[in-house]
């Protein structure tokens, strides 16, 4: 009689065990991402919020879930808001802005088993014993050059024109890569530089695109969420653009050439798997063109788009004469 | 009689009504979002009164709306319109920044006294030039307290990405607006292990002291003679124009007092955004929310700022919980404003025949009614 | 060269002061009868998100401007309601009506556009004859239509406000409500019509940021422009050319510090940024010995009998 109750002791305890590991397998993993500007921004958030939303179409949402606060400018809020989801026991918490880093200084350490990531930015707080927290950024100079090289191609005048928020963090980078880019291509170009104080300010980024163009510059570039107005100008005037952070050919598929778009796909998966592996933090990570973080498009339509309307209207006459 | 009582007592509860009629169209509104309601409400209550950290979390939010609106009591009292709680708020945060990073090996009571000192008189300064603009120039203080607001912003900016951003911000290459990290000393001792820090009892004395300040003291008496009627001042010999100054000085001193317990409270450094908004979450502007709340009476804001705080808590827990676009919660916000500040009137009416009315009338009347 | 400069800023001037001068003179209307409204910004970002709305569903412009006015006229029937109806605190009421027209403005463009994009707004329109005048011609003649109508409503205004029984009546009520009620007048449908006013005009110019100007919408838009608005009333002294200047000379200034980024310059960005603001200030401390007075019964609540 023992002998068979300790079996089938041992029977159930052995289905617990695999119901159980089978749960632990079958969890979705959980993210919450806290961002300072709006999903639909067409810039910083939204990139991050399109990569979630890429990796739950990939992962499956049986495995993969994730729940955002945006428009979490207010620091403190956004503090309270990261707390909140790491004791509701989130697998990986996303402080998506570099302001958020003194609150996650505090919070990170009450949380050990939590994950945490903090961008822009390389500091994981290693140095200071803390190592849930995941660091990551992007080398927005690496596209900028990119863009930089592009425009000078492009440019007809020899004048670019970059609006910018404040010279701080990715806008920056952004901003010495394409100057770097413009002069490794046309040492007598120039770029225009206005920083005009604030990530909203449409209306003044708008002006600045209009400044730039009485000043000559027929290609524009510019970084963070009120491009938008810039963008608008420069699609009414015929002036080219530049972006980054994310794909802005939608706003003006006419005038935008190419784009530098943020794809944290890489760098999310890496520490997904780190996790799952039991490393909460302490590794930084960056976007490169390298990696595949930072991608590139070119919008030929931009470019020719005019050619290849006119050719396929006929306009141009393609008769070559006899080709030998 | 016992109806006319709970007649009278009614207007008493027309903010609550306010607050009610407000959370019913945002039900509407969350359902026509896909949301259940309960479930949001419930969220918001939890968020603001659920736990010891909810809890903590509101009186946090609460501290900095009590610094502004104890100096709108002031100003408005004085009979200046004091917009620019936004400046004055950063003025006294940089302020502070800079003297507790200047200053590290002092002890730590030390060094927080030095900086919320130097907080106050930043603040003091902001505010003062707008009373100064006025007093002399006659330049409108809405005006001046706007444009104020703004030059702070950017004169924060450029200390914050230049002589006072973090040296290891540099050194890294991320170039981050923000300065390091205070000496651990000069934190705000926390009342429990929460987030909740002293700059909140430091908030509560200063209303009692601003309470003394307005009605027991001559000082405050001519505040409040200017503000209620400028003429009869000045026919008692009551130099308005340094009154004027006085009131928004004291205004700005308060708000940068708020600002500097904000940095050594809670954050522990100064950064930027580029806006104000990200460091100060708009208390400049929902602090005189909640002064005019609080009847412009000091001890009235303390709960008048605890329950907007509450609210503001209380939303961006709802925002977690059903996660809907925390533009709802803004556009909820202001509703509610709108709802309690329009539904005064039917409180006001029933205190106004007591309050308004001159001392000797007030007890000939009293003595009526009995 | 110092030519083009002069007239691009000049130029971007005109643009940059558009929206400012519909808000501060539809506040300024408001203001003279005796009702401040802070909520001025609120009430634009509702009006550039109708439009904006309208003009993306059925590309019609006039329909959209259109949109722009009725949410505008609504919201200050609300500001008018709660102010003279309910005798609010009226800074506290136009600071309710700013978080809700923000918030609102925001929801519904997430809800109903999700995306951000462009609109083809109101083009320029060049006036006949005028806009081909060398320099003078590109300053002032190469607008969009509604930066001509801004323009144009300030001597409307002033011919409003100064030569018509209506301007006087107007201008009675906010100086003095109790006298003005005794004369007939109608204070609070007085106050009613001039808030509404107000708030169509700034739907309006909320409308010439989001199919105008900058033909895009996005989450607060406005940025705070319609407090500056409304403290442009103030340097205006409560008078259309004043509130004319003091759109120019903010909006000029403003192009003038873009200009000088631009020529790299080497003034640290945010001095440059802070320049309109102080120039601001100084120039209305300048004019210290002009001394004006806000309309007596500003911001208090009309209550027949009191005095």
């Amino acid at each position: 009689m023992n002998h068979q109750r300790s079996l089938l002791v041992v029977f159930l305890v052995s289905i617990l065990v695999f119901l159980v590991g089978v749960g632990a397998l079958a969890a979705p993993f959980r993210v919450a991402v806290i961002m300072p500007s709006s999903i639909n921004d067409m810039a910083f958030s939204q990139s991050m919020y399109d990569t979630l939303v890429a990796i739950q179409n990939e992962m499956g949402e049986d495995n993969f879930q994730f729940v955002y606060s945006d428009n979490m400018y207010v620091v403190s809020d956004a503090a309270a808001a990261i707390r909140d989801y790491a004791s509701q026991g989130y697998d990986l918490i996303i402080a998506h802005g570099s302001q958020y880093g003194s609150s996650l200084m505090e919070i990170a350490p009450d949380f050990p088993h939590t994950s945490f990531a903090w961008g822009t930015t390389v500091d994981t707080f290693v140095d200071q014993g803390i190592n849930n927290v995941f660091a990551y950024e992007a080398r927005s100079e690496q596209g900028g050059y990119v863009n930089g090289v592009l425009a000078a191609r492009l440019s007809q005048t020899g004048i670019m024109g970059v609006i910018g928020p404040i010279e701080t963090g990715d806008a920056k980078l952004y901003v010495e890569g394409f100057k770097a880019g413009v002069m490794a291509t046309n040492s007598d170009a120039v770029v225009n530089v206005t920083w005009i104080g604030s990530f909203s300010d449409v209306a003044l980024a708008s002006e600045a695109a209009q400044t730039h163009i009485n000043a000559g510059a027929d290609v524009l570039t510019g970084t963070a969420q009120m491009v938008v107005g810039a963008i608008g100008v420069a699609r009414q005037k015929g002036v080219l653009w530049f972006g980054t952070q994310a794909d802005q050919t939608s706003l003006a598929p006419e005038i935008v050439v190419g784009n530098q778009i943020y794809d944290w796909t890489v760098v999310l998966k890496s520490m997904i798997d780190l996790i799952k592996e039991g490393t909460l933090g302490g590794k930084a990570y960056a976007l490169t063109l390298a990696n595949g973080g930072l991608k590139i498009t070119v919008n030929d339509q931009a470019i020719v788009g005019q050619t290849i309307n006119d050719i396929i209207e006929g306009k141009i006459d393609l008769n070559l004469g006899e080709i030998h | 009689m016992n109806q006319r009582k709970l007649w009278d007592l009614l207007p008493r509860f027309t903010p609550i009504l306010a607050v009610l009629l407000a959370l019913l169209v945002g039900a509407i509104m969350l359902i026509a979002l896909g949301t259940n309601p309960w479930i949001a409400y419930e969220a918001l209550f939890v968020g603001a009164f659920g736990s010891t950290n909810a809890l903590a979390d509101t009186i946090v939010k609460a501290t900095p709306l009590l610094f502004v609106g104890l100096g709108i009591c002031i100003a408005f009292r004085g009979g200046v319109l004091n917009i620019g709680g936004e400046g004055q708020l950063v003025a006294g945060a940089v302020a502070a920044t800079a003297v507790a990073l200047a200053v590290p090996t002092l002890p730590g009571w030390l060094i927080i006294l030095v900086s919320l000192f130097a907080g106050m008189l930043a603040g003091g300064i902001w505010g003062g030039l707008a009373g100064f603009l006025k007093a002399q120039f006659h330049v409108n203080e809405i005006l001046s307290t706007i444009m104020l607001n703004y030059i702070a912003v950017f004169g924060m900016n450029y200390l914050l990405r230049g002589p006072m951003m973090d040296p290891l911000q540099a050194k890294l290459g991320s170039f981050i607006p923000q300065t390091a990290r205070l000496p651990r000393a000069a934190d705000l001792p926390r009342l429990i292990p929460t987030r909740l820090h002293l700059g909140a009892a430091i908030a509560v004395v200063l209303a009692v002291a601003v309470y003394i300040l307005l009605w027991r003291t001559t000082i405050g008496f001519r505040i409040r003679t200017v503000g209620k009627n400028m003429r009869a001042a000045l026919g008692a010999g009551i130099n308005v124009k340094g009154y004027m100054v006085l009131s928004l000085l004291l205004a700005g001193a308060l708000a940068g007092l708020g600002g500097a317990v904000e940095v050594l409270g809670l954050h522990h450094r100064m950064f930027t955004d580029g806006s104000a908004f990200g460091f100060t979450g708009s208390a400049g502007f929902n602090g005189i929310v909640a002064a005019l709340f609080g009847q412009l009476h000091p001890i009235g804001t303390i709960p008048a700022s605890f329950l907007l705080g509450a609210l503001l808590t209380g939303a961006n827990k709802m925002q977690r919980v059903v996660q809907i676009p925390s533009a709802l919660f803004g556009a909820l916000n202001g509703l509610i404003v709108l709802l309690v500040v329009g539904s005064e009137i039917i409180r006001r009416r029933q205190a106004r025949r007591i309050d308004r009315e001159p001392k000797a009338v007030k007890m000939a009347s009293k003595v009526k009614d009995e | 060269m110092i030519g083009s400069i002069l007239i691009g800023i000049l130029s971007s001037g005109i643009r940059l002061a558009t929206p400012y001068l519909y808000a501060s003179i539809g506040e300024t209307f408001g203001q003279l009868s005796g009702v401040l409204n802070l909520g001025v910004d609120g009430i634009m970002l509702m009006g550039a998100y109708a439009a904006f709305f309208t003009v993306v569903k059925t590309g019609n412009l006039a329909l959209g401007l259109m949109a722009a006015m009725v949410t505008g006229a609504l919201l200050g029937l609300l500001m008018a309601f709660i102010s003279v109806t309910m005798k609010a605190e009226q800074g506290i009421s136009g600071i309710g009506l700013y978080l809700f027209g923000l918030g609102m403005s925001e929801l519904l463009f997430k809800k109903t556009l999700g995306a951000v994009q462009t609109v083809n707004g109101f083009p320029a329109l060049h006036i006949p004859g005028l806009s081909r005048i060398p320099v003078l011609g590109q300053i002032f003649f190469q607008h969009n239509l509604l930066v001509y109508i801004a323009f144009a409503l300030v001597p409307l205004a002033w011919f409003v406000l100064n030569k018509t029984p209506f301007g006087l009546r107007l201008r009675a009520v906010g100086q003095n409500p109790q006298a003005a009620d005794s004369l007939g007048i109608n204070v609070n449908r007085m106050r009613y019509g001039t808030v509404i006013l107000g708030g169509l005009l700034s739907g309006v110019a909320g409308a010439s940021l989001s199919i105008a100007l900058l033909n895009v919408f996005q989450q607060n838009l406005t940025n705070g422009m319609g407090f500056i608005a409304v403290a442009l009333v103030y340097f205006g002294g409560w008078r259309p050319r004043g509130l004319l200047i003091g759109a120019l000379l903010f909006s000029m200034v403003n192009a003038l510090q873009l200009w000088v980024q631009v020529r790299g310059i080497n003034i640290p960005s945010d001095f440059a940024l802070m320049m309109p603001y102080v120039i601001t200030i100084l120039v209305l401390a300048a004019m210290a010995k002009r001394r004006v007075h806000a309309p007596a019964a500003l911001n208090v609540p009309f209550e027949r009998g009191e005095s």
